[in-house]
């Protein structure tokens, strides 16, 4: 073990293990903004919502027409891949089961992308099936740009990188490909309970 | 030494905190003896690296405040209230103690002294800390190089290494400071009241002709905003150099 | 859509410890000339974003990724498609 520096304690965290609490994780009660870049700010006027991709017609929403869409609350763990999980996570949004509906494809995966550029892949049976939402609200409150408002998608399950900020869209695509991360060293699927975290785990 | 300090090896090492010197109320200066140190450039920073005893640990960089030439290295860290290492260096460290570093690192920002261009140097609160390193080194070698620094403070209070400031400034070498205190002044004040813009720059900076060199040092925002007042006054971008602490200073 | 500056961005001298463990050679006077631009800035100036599940360093012309570097599991990824060349002496 390498030197252990006298007194120090470091950020508040809980390394108590908990059923709720993937290998490797501890718990923290702030909200760490993670930033690949400068945060975009992205007018609500401009904003738009795609799913494009292997899809016979490509759907669009304007901020408002989102907005209409019926939305849930829902409250979930969220564990990010450079170690911190945070427990009780209170959302708002749409589930990306209501933004597929009716829509037909032989896709079976999916490109999150995102203003500013960030994407991120996923299997589309990972954000069906009640699994993952378009949040806009976090807390109660509407989502800060630096947490990824106007919305981002929200998938609990996995690694919080695949829970894109500034989502734009969802791409179906027929064969996995890696997203910004992904082709860089972590995980193509990222389950936080098998430690999923790099490329070969 | 030079070369040494920019190839060496990079390897963790210990520190022992021999002294602890408060500079101003939320700076201190942490004063290391460090056996195996290989020596150092002005302008170089350390790597430290804190472990909890879980395991847990967390790096940040630290520019080193001591010129070369000192037999010890030292070290000058802001404590930013919801930091996490700083309150650490900054509150809990005791002498005795020993601090886990790794250096020198940086070959960017660096002043060696060997040349006779002017310098300029511009600080935003404790991105002096590596600008001290070169103003230490001046006196260190007693270079002639004409210098002056343009700092930015919130207050008096906050000025750090002030009173070492006023002595090289007397001493008359051609060394001088120009201090901004942006949001507070002491009654009569006759400086800055206000924070670094291009007319400051012109007044305090050396005209083009004289071909400075120039290094920036503080705040993300406030780095972008000098650098660009010095493009814009017509200084080439390879006589400026710039170093971000990031939104609070380092 | 407008993009405004983070204030989480550094530059490249905040990642020169890790550049250093990379290249065993100090990085940050190396000249990057950048893919997408073309501008050529020392390594020192580039853009940093290092709060991220890895280091994501920007072109400060152009905003584009020159090069992501991720560490962990004992290991290092290094993108560098970002960059056409770096220059550094021998």
């Amino acid at each position: 073990m390498s030197f252990i520096s006298r007194g120090f304690r470091g950020k508040k965290r809980d390394t108590a293990t908990s059923s709720r609490v993937p290998p490797g994780q501890y718990v923290v009660t702030d909200f760490p903004v993670l930033s690949a870049g400068p945060t975009p700010r992205v007018g609500l006027a401009e904003w738009t919502f795609v799913v494009e991709g292997e899809i016979d017609e490509p759907k669009k929403w304007t901020w408002e027409e989102f907005r209409k869409l019926p939305a849930e609350e829902v409250t979930k763990d969220i564990h990010c891949v450079t170690k911190w999980t945070k427990l009780d996570t209170v959302w708002k949004g749409v589930s990306v089961d209501t933004i597929l509906e009716g829509v037909e494809t032989a896709a079976e995966f999916v490109m999150a992308f995102s203003y500013g550029g960030y994407t991120t892949n996923l299997p589309l049976e990972d954000v069906s099936g009640g699994k993952a939402w378009v949040a806009y609200e976090f807390d109660g409150q509407p989502l800060h740009p630096e947490h990824g408002g106007p919305a981002r998608l929200l998938v609990p399950h996995l690694y919080f990188w695949k829970s894109a900020k500034w989502v734009r869209g969802l791409r179906l695509i027929n064969k996995d490909e890696p997203g910004f991360w992904e082709s860089n060293g972590y995980n193509m699927y990222g389950d936080p309970w098998r430690e999923q975290r790099y490329w070969g785990d | 030494m030079a070369r040494t300090a920019v190839l060496g090896r990079l390897e963790w090492q210990l520190g022992n905190v021999a002294e602890l010197v408060q500079e101003t109320p939320r700076v201190a200066s942490l004063v290391l003896d460090v056996p195996e140190w290989q020596g150092h450039l002005a302008g170089q920073h350390v790597d430290v690296r804190l472990t909890a005893d879980d395991g847990y640990q967390a790096e940040r960089s630290y520019s080193i405040a001591s010129a070369p030439e000192e037999a010890r290295l030292g070290i000058t860290v802001e404590r930013l209230d919801d930091g996490e290492v700083s309150p650490y260096l900054v509150g809990e460290v005791r002498k005795g103690d020993k601090i886990e570093l790794r250096g020198p690192i940086g070959g960017y920002f660096v002043w060696r002294g060997d040349d006779d261009r002017p310098l300029l140097l511009v600080a935003g609160g404790s991105g002096v800390v590596p600008l001290m390193a070169m103003i230490r080194h001046r006196s260190a070698i007693k270079s002639p190089t004409p210098t002056r620094l343009l700092y930015s403070s919130r207050s008096q209070d906050d000025i750090i290494y002030r009173a070492e400031l006023d002595a090289f400034s007397a001493a008359g070498d051609g060394f001088t400071v120009a201090h901004c205190l942006t949001r507070m002044q002491p009654p009569g004040w006759r400086g800055y009241a206000r924070r670094i813009d291009r007319a400051m720059l012109e007044e305090v900076g050396w005209p083009k002709p004289q071909n400075p060199i120039m290094f920036v040092c503080g705040p993300t925002p406030m780095v972008e905003g000098v650098a660009g007042h010095l493009v814009d006054m017509g200084f080439d971008a390879s006589s400026i150099k710039t170093e971000r602490f990031g939104p609070t200073g380092g | 859509m407008t993009v405004q500056q983070s204030d989480l961005k550094l530059d490249g001298n905040a990642i020169a410890g890790l550049l250093r463990e990379i290249f065993a050679m100090e990085m940050t006077t190396a000249e990057s000339t950048c893919a997408g631009c073309s501008k050529v800035h020392a390594v020192g100036q580039v853009e940093v974003y290092m709060n991220a599940p890895g280091v994501v360093v920007r072109c400060p012309a152009c905003g584009q990724v020159q090069m992501r570097i991720v560490k962990g599991g004992g290991r290092y990824w290094l993108d560098l498609t970002g960059i056409r060349s770096l220059e550094f002496s021998a």
